[in-house]
């Protein structure tokens, strides 16, 4: 533990990167024929599966206009010596929630789009972000599948108001905005971006920060037991900006995104 | 246009009143209660306590256990059903990280503190209201700590950067809205808790932040006159 916080001070990384180095991301969507909408991602070691179910409820009554937008996610036993399964403990929920503010506050999905008869039907958008093979930065790697698998998502055909799952139709989702999580951690005053599993560990607190197409931020999470200062926030919310535009040139641009 | 007057009137940088009181559960180790507008949060602290089941024990320091509860009739829309949810376990985890860094608990190994936040109503704001309550809970109950915690949520509701949300305000629709629940110690400026719902430029959420920091001294001297006003009949 001590060995790879005393390596990224040295501004090094165990497998030779830098602080502020993503690893190589591969991803291919289209990957589960069962799901409405899927992707896979894999950077370095870290592989990640992410599958959109598209179901028909009745709306929140808060929100009678609005589709329904959810994001869950398992670790799995196989994919980690560390992880026991049983129900998710609060971290698991943590990743989850912070990968579906992201996407929720950012407008991935015009929700208001997703109204099959206002105030009684709407779609409902879920989607399950799950690592293969885990080895770590799951809120950054699982909100580029995620994203990744929503851009791929097709509407499933509509037969007297129940869904035909054998049959989708062209009709893709209403994607309004693609937010990038980046997620900036912090270790004996070093910023370092896209751990392993083990920097994972030993990272002290880290801040997650959502970052829009123009620049804004759209939501933010504090993780971990360490604290944050004003200037850790300015030049990790910089970094996460640098890196998001980073990120949407690599993956998003080839595939419509802007 | 823009957000020109507040839905209550108040100043943009001006909380709703505050009521804080220690002392306030009768068999609890450290206890209060702290009220910001029409939010309402309980806390009550039990421990240092043994941790059970012992394969849980940490031989070198105890350990912080946060619980925040929403009661079933505290939220305007439906009924909240009982037990937990994945939002409020998440807040009992962001609350937990909040507090943990004052307190000192390598003194009680294989022990517990429990900290149980309840909120007999909410108006938002809540886990803010609920951390400055357990901060609170947590100097009565005696427990050596660096620094109170104090909370508040700021935010940007369409141009203008706001104090202490309503819910209201949160839910606004003629702008966008960002809601930013911070936590601070503030002998330090250190910031325990940060999350933030909504759009925001990255100079207005430093501006936003800032804002907060001052806010959180104010309100860290209401929690403060509140324990001591507890004490101050008893030393004779």
């Amino acid at each position: 533990m001590r060995e790879i916080a005393k390596i990224i001070k040295n501004n090094l990384r165990i497998d030779g990167r830098k602080l502020l180095e993503y690893r190589n991301i591969e991803y291919k969507q289209g990957v589960i024929e069962t799901a409405e909408g899927s992707a896979w991602v894999r950077a370095g070691n870290m592989e990640v599966l992410a599958g959109v179910k598209i179901s028909i409820m009745e709306p929140y009554p808060d929100t009678p206009d609005e589709g329904a937008l959810m994001v869950d996610t398992q670790l799995l036993p196989l994919s980690n010596p560390h992880f026991t399964g049983g129900p998710p403990d609060n971290a698991t929920i943590e990743v989850a929630r912070v990968i579906d503010r992201g996407l929720r506050e950012g407008e991935a999905v015009d929700r208001k789009k997703l109204v099959i008869k206002e105030g009684e039907k709407v779609w409902a958008v879920s989607i399950d972000v799950i690592p293969l093979n885990y080895d770590g930065n799951l809120i950054d790697i699982g909100g580029i599948a995620a994203m990744l698998a929503l851009m791929n998502t097709r509407l499933p055909e509509l037969i007297d108001g129940k869904i035909n799952y054998k049959k989708l139709t062209d009709k893709r989702l209403p994607i309004k905005h693609i937010p990038i999580p980046i997620t900036v951690y912090k270790i004996n005053g070093n910023y370092f971006v896209d751990p392993t599993d083990e920097e994972e560990r030993v990272a002290e607190v880290r801040l997650t920060v959502t970052v829009l197409e123009n620049g804004k931020i759209c939501a933010l999470q504090k993780g971990g037991y360490g604290t944050l200062t004003m200037k850790d926030i300015e030049e990790i919310t910089a970094i996460a900006i640098e890196k998001s535009k980073e990120l949407r040139e690599k993956i998003f641009k080839s595939i419509g995104g802007e | 246009m823009g957000y020109e007057k507040r839905i209550d009137g108040r100043g943009f940088k001006e909380t709703r009143p505050i009521e804080a009181k220690v002392g306030v559960i009768e068999k609890a180790d450290g206890s209060a209660y702290f009220k910001i507008g029409k939010t309402w949060a309980y806390a009550a602290v039990y421990g240092p306590r043994e941790l059970l089941p012992k394969s849980m024990q940490n031989p070198k320091t105890g350990i912080l256990r946060v619980n925040y509860n929403m009661l079933p009739f505290s939220g305007v829309g439906e009924r909240v059903r009982p037990g937990p949810s994945r939002r409020s376990r998440e807040i009992s985890m962001v609350s937990e990280a909040a507090l943990l860094p004052v307190l000192d608990l390598e003194a009680y190994p294989n022990t517990v503190v429990d900290v149980f936040i309840e909120l007999p109503q909410t108006d938002a704001g809540s886990r803010a209201a609920g951390i400055c309550a357990a901060s609170m809970a947590l100097a009565d109950a005696g427990l050596e700590m660096k620094d109170l915690v104090g909370a508040i949520a700021v935010g940007k509701v369409d141009d203008k950067i706001v104090v202490d949300l309503q819910y209201e305000e949160e839910a606004y629709k003629e702008g966008e809205v960002a809601d930013i629940p911070i936590a601070m110690i503030p002998s330090t400026g250190e910031i325990t808790l940060l999350q933030m719902d909504g759009p925001i430029k990255r100079e207005e959420l430093i501006e936003a932040i800032k804002i907060a920091k001052d806010v959180i001294k104010d309100i860290v001297e209401i929690q403060r006159k509140a324990i001591k006003d507890k004490y101050k009949g008893m030393i004779q």
